[in-house]
């Protein structure tokens, strides 16, 4: 069994009588790609930001390479040690730039601030590359990039500081599937590479099955269901698991059934 | 009659080097549903605007736009009232954006007929109970706040006021791409039924393509403004013989496909900067020859069956490969 990376145990957060994450476990192993599925309220995406560090688990632990994140880290090293444990993609790479920053720009600011005193411009260059950008996206500002160059440049970010995980929100939900299928294989080719973990929140079925080798299945803050993402889409074990699969619309689908499912679970 | 008969519909923006849409030819019949599919940037949008009369400011339009026999793109704005509060109507993505969240359900639903149709606060109320409980919503609905209504309940009172005029046709543009799957089920699921029940015809505007193949009688595919393929929906996706159709299928991570690497479409569509000698595809193509980059495609009938053309110089090439 390859080592683990990244584990959840027993994570609780409740927004006054609401639980948004109920008891949630789970861990990633080095260079594996586990998918979070769920529909809005699944409490998916706070599972991700306790993750990250941008939201705190009334109870529970997060261990990264065996510390657990929420242990008090003293000084501004350590500080940013913990940063680069773990980074984020978000859903909208047009928010997470600065629209005076140009990317090659953008990409400095990081290296600086984690590598202070090196020669950045190779790693910039280099970090482009990896992302299938050149020296011509390097000097130009957010706006003047499409919606697929504007999340590889928020990828390229990401991986600066070679983190160990990367957490994906919904990072292709907003792309036309042509590039959302240029982004997936990037994503692949870079996992592929770097041996990089990838933590995909989503609640595109389809998504996870192309780039997620484990699921988890979350509804009303609770795992409903895990497994294997092979396992989980051919043979769901749960109702919840298999009126999201019957969800996708394919041709001869029928919403009428799925609607009444809908309401009977 | 068809519910809806766009003819050469060509928009230009100022400021563009090529018209924004190029030449479409849409027609939707009465109960049937049609879907109109197409990436960013397609023209989709605005096609199913300029139905409305809706035109982005300085756009000039040519062709015609008939909504049950009637040029909108000539109607005075007495006429495009008229079109707007009754004959058809239009259902937005995002549901939050379409309703005043300081005023009550009712009122929404009621303002167009009181103000329009000049009627009686009890009888609109009246229908408007009607139309919610068509939508699957009680007369309680009426008193609420759109701040207390979940995001499929609005899309039905969304969906209740677009029937409140007793409109012939429905523009659809992207309804359920703002909800969560098995609200999309449902929302689609009443769209289905209304059609039965109030024989109107649906122009459902959508980038995702198992979506328009589980719900619509036919489809128009829409690349740089222009249709490069249309047909009934089982027929086009299980036989794309455009080569965007084909490679959008083929970049769709779907359940059915084998894992691994997608077909990604290399490259991005023409800017409306330039101007297109031939094929607006062709950068992207993987067909592409000469011909492609000289000469534009005319959309032509296939021998494939009826209602089936495809504008692609070599569309047999794509027919033997793909599948």
């Amino acid at each position: 069994m390859r080592k683990t990376v990244l584990e959840a145990a027993g994570l609780h957060r409740s927004y006054g009588s609401v639980r948004a994450v109920d008891d949630v476990s789970f861990r990633l192993s080095e260079g594996g790609s586990l998918g979070i599925v769920g529909e809005s309220g699944s409490g998916k995406t706070t599972t991700a930001r306790i993750v990250v560090g941008l939201e705190h688990a009334d109870s529970g632990r997060v261990v990264i390479h065996g510390r657990d994140r929420g242990d008090r880290r003293r000084g501004r090293a350590e500080r940013l040690a913990r940063a680069r444990e773990v980074q984020m993609v978000f859903q909208d790479p047009f928010l997470s730039l600065d629209p005076r920053t140009t990317v090659g720009g953008a990409l400095r600011e990081t290296l600086r601030l984690h590598f202070p005193g090196a020669d950045h411009g190779r790693r910039i260059t280099e970090l482009l590359d990896q992302v299938g950008l050149g020296a011509r996206e390097s000097d130009a500002l957010p706006r003047q990039l499409s919606g697929g160059q504007r999340q590889r440049v928020a990828i390229a970010r990401a991986l600066a500081v070679e983190p160990a995980v990367l957490v994906l929100d919904e990072a292709v939900a907003a792309l036309d599937v042509s590039v959302q299928a240029q982004i997936l294989n990037l994503l692949g080719e870079i996992r592929a590479e770097t041996g990089i973990g990838y933590l995909f929140i989503t609640h595109d079925l389809g998504v996870v099955r192309c780039v997620t080798d484990e699921v988890i299945v979350m509804r009303h803050g609770r795992i409903v269901e895990s497994g294997p993402t092979a396992r989980v889409l051919a043979a769901p074990e749960h109702p919840y698991t298999r009126l999201l699969l019957e969800s996708v619309p394919r041709p001869g689908w029928d919403p009428r059934r799925i609607a009444e499912a809908r309401r009977a679970l | 009659m068809n519910t809806l008969d766009i003819q050469a519909l060509r928009l230009r923006l100022p400021g563009t080097a090529r018209p924004v849409l190029d030449g479409v030819d849409l027609t939707v019949g009465a109960r049937e549903t049609v879907a109109l599919v197409g990436e960013s940037g397609s023209g989709k949008s605005l096609t199913s605007r300029s139905v409305l009369g809706l035109l982005p400011p300085g756009a000039s339009a040519r062709g015609t736009v008939r909504v049950v026999g009637d040029d909108v793109l000539a109607m005075s704005p007495g006429q495009l009232r008229v079109l707007r509060t009754g004959t058809a109507a239009m259902i937005f993505q995002d549901p939050r954006a379409a309703v005043n969240p300081m005023r009550r359900v009712g009122d929404f639903l009621t303002e167009s007929l009181r103000l329009n149709a000049r009627m009686r606060k009890e009888a609109a109320e009246e229908r408007a109970v009607r139309m919610l409980e068509a939508v699957g919503l009680t007369a309680a609905a009426l008193r609420a706040y759109p701040g207390q209504l979940s995001g499929g309940m609005l899309q039905r009172v969304v969906i209740a006021a677009a029937l409140m005029g007793d409109p012939a046709l429905i523009l659809a543009d992207e309804p359920t791409t703002a909800l969560d799957v098995t609200t999309q089920a449902e929302v689609v699921a009443l769209l289905g039924e209304l059609r039965e029940s109030f024989g109107t015809g649906l122009l459902f505007v959508t980038h995702d393509l198992g979506l328009a193949a589980a719900i619509s009688d036919r489809v128009y595919v829409m690349y740089a403004g222009r249709i490069v393929e249309t047909g009934p929906a089982d027929e086009l996706f299980a036989r794309p013989r455009h080569p965007y159709t084909a490679a959008l299928l083929d970049s769709t991570p779907r359940l059915d496909a084998p894992r691994g690497r997608l077909a990604a479409i290399e490259g991005r569509p023409p800017s409306l900067r330039e101007e297109l000698a031939g094929c607006p595809f062709a950068a992207r193509c993987l067909y592409a020859t000469d011909v492609c980059t000289r000469q534009a495609p005319a959309l032509l009938p296939l021998a494939d069956g009826p209602a089936r053309l495809a504008s692609c110089h070599h569309g047999d090439l794509v027919k033997e490969n793909h599948r």
